[in-house]
């Protein structure tokens, strides 16, 4: 049995999203990585367990072209008898297998946390709903079983030992309509470290209390290595851009501390939040729905523990 | 232009989200239903559109009966003509769902089709690009800038820190995110146009697929409450303190 991942890249190494998708992978079956690049992370995938690496070159496939991918995936799947495909729950992820979906006719299950196959074309699953605030059980039946992995849910776990890994450069059988629609990329502007993908995030909510209210979160996020995220609220007040919004209709976050200043806690807020290793509530409120999801809180106006804060750490 | 935008009704969900007894249902006693809120900004985007290019804006739903109400919530932002695909009470798979969305746009011609690129609800991430594969068209999905030009839209969105702009001919699929506009209040006159108007009904066939519910519940949290490091700015030696025990002052 083979199940095939589709493993996006960060700055050339394996992105953290795709190597849960792998680790997920390893419990259905041998792992084939499926990677679009020029070279692959071989040893970083061998780690996690991958086996067999089929690397598309961008001499065969210039850029994203989410139907190509999809396309490229099909192909693949049929040659190796795969019995699954997968991808993280990225944007990209979740839009390729989307088109696989649509490619084969085949259900596409997204943002799952558990999969365990169940006899036949069997797979009992786990998956998100309302991004993450309802689990929903399903029974899938398919000859091959098309999801992605929640990133947030599922740890990125490295194999007990490394696999032996094989390089495979394949050249993808294309029509001319899976290459109409493709990205051309250009540097987004103002921005930086990603929200998604951020160490440390600074939230700002309606506690700010408005647009020029954020200049000690930014300072307090720079001293940090972070970047500063935000509740809908503020960026429905137009405080802020819409991109730096955390929860279930801005970004999702995975970082290792997420400092909440002023913010409630909404649940659709909270899904957007609850992948962060450790989170510190600063809020006037103590019976603010944040508290119980939160490590720790300082009750206190952020106006006044930010700045404080900002100090004490320049100081060290 | 004309274009038909896809929207759902899903529950407004406020403070927590619980299940119905036969864990099939979110439960909604004590909560109203609202438009899915990428879908409220692709009506707003479309209304947008037509305001400056002309032609019309149809919204559809498949959904029960009652989600009349979340057309008439579209017709109130600016969308001229409404249509709903009548469910009788099952959820439809996203393959039905796009199948009988796709039957819509055969029989009444359209030059741009929106959806929200995922439902606040099933989150299934797909009804729009199975919409374009049924169709043969082209689509862009989780958009956050559109822009119309003749016979063609851009569609732009940001990915790991790079922007994409995909060049689309007409007539295409988009689905778009929250963010790409900020969605207008209702007016007065906008509600009353709202109120009266008709509703196109129809009663598309639900199909069973490959994937299965087979209940909803709310994950198990181990319930806590946040262990108070202090208050105010007496706090911040112990704020300090649990950064460095945490390792994030390296």
């Amino acid at each position: 049995m083979t199940a095939l991942v589709l493993v996006e890249l960060d700055g050339g190494a394996p992105a953290d999203a795709s190597l849960r998708a792998v680790s997920m992978a390893r419990s259905l079956g041998d792992v084939g990585a499926v990677v679009f690049a020029d070279s692959a992370p071989a040893d970083a995938l061998a780690a996690y367990g991958v086996g067999d690496v089929y690397l598309i070159e961008s001499s065969s496939l210039e850029g994203y072209a989410p139907a190509a991918w999809a396309r490229t995936l099909a192909g693949l799947a049929s040659e190796t008898g795969a019995t699954a495909v997968l991808a993280a729950g990225t944007d990209r992820g979740n839009e390729v297998l989307a088109h696989l979906g649509a490619i084969t006719g085949l259900p596409m299950a997204a943002n799952c946390t558990l999969v365990t196959p169940d006899g036949g074309q069997t797979h009992r699953l786990v998956r998100h709903r309302w991004a993450g605030l309802l689990l929903e059980d399903a029974v899938m039946e398919a000859p091959v079983a098309l999801f992605t992995v929640a990133t947030d849910s599922v740890a990125a776990v490295p194999a007990e030992a490394p696999s032996a890994v094989q390089v495979h450069v394949h050249k993808p059988e294309l029509a001319e309509a899976d290459l109409a629609v493709r990205a051309v990329e250009s540097p987004a502007g103002a921005g930086g470290a990603s929200l998604a993908t951020a160490r440390v995030v600074v939230g700002g909510g309606r506690g700010v209390g408005g647009a020029d209210g954020f200049a000690p979160l930014e300072e307090l996020a720079g001293l940090l290595g972070g970047v500063v995220g935000v509740s809908r609220v503020v960026t429905s007040e137009g405080w802020r851009p819409h991109k730096q919004q955390v929860g279930q209709t801005g970004t999702k976050i995975t970082p290792e501390l997420y400092l909440a200043c002023g913010i409630s806690g909404a649940i659709q807020h909270i899904a957007g939040c609850a992948g962060a290793k450790h989170i510190i509530a600063i809020n006037t409120d103590p019976g603010a729905p944040i508290l119980a999801h939160a490590d720790y809180a300082v009750i206190g106006d952020l106006h006044q523990v930010i700045p404080a804060l900002v100090e004490a750490l320049r100081a060290r | 232009m004309e274009i038909l935008v896809c929207i759902k009704r899903v529950p407004t969900v406020g403070g927590k989200i619980a299940v119905t007894p036969d864990g099939q249902e979110v439960d909604t006693r004590a909560s109203g239903f609202s438009i899915s809120p990428h879908e409220e900004c692709a009506v707003e985007e479309a209304v947008q559109i037509t305001e400056r290019a002309g032609g019309s804006v149809s919204v559809l739903t498949l959904g029960p009966a009652d989600a009349v109400e979340q057309l008439r919530g579209a017709l109130a932002l600016g969308a001229h003509r409404a249509v709903l695909l009548e469910t009788d009470g099952r959820e439809f798979g996203p393959i039905a769902t796009a199948s009988a969305i796709a039957a819509e746009v055969r029989e009444h011609g359209y030059d741009l089709v929106l959806l929200g690129n995922e439902a606040a609800d099933t989150g299934d991430y797909q009804v729009g690009v199975r919409l374009a594969h049924e169709l043969g068209w082209p689509v862009a999905t989780g958009i956050k800038n559109l822009l119309v030009e003749d016979g063609s839209v851009v569609a732009r969105r940001e990915y790991r820190g790079v922007e994409e702009a995909y060049s689309l001919p007409l007539p295409a699929v988009v689905t778009v995110k929250e963010g790409i506009n900020l969605p207008r209040y209702p007016s007065l006159p906008g509600r009353l146009r709202a109120k009266r108007a008709a509703v196109e009904t129809s009663a598309p066939a639900y199909a069973a697929e490959g994937l299965r519910k087979e209940a909803l519940r709310v994950p198990a949290v181990a319930s806590h409450q946040a262990a108070v490091l202090g208050e105010g700015v007496d706090a911040v030696p112990a704020l300090v303190k649990v950064l460095e025990e945490w390792g994030v002052l390296s």
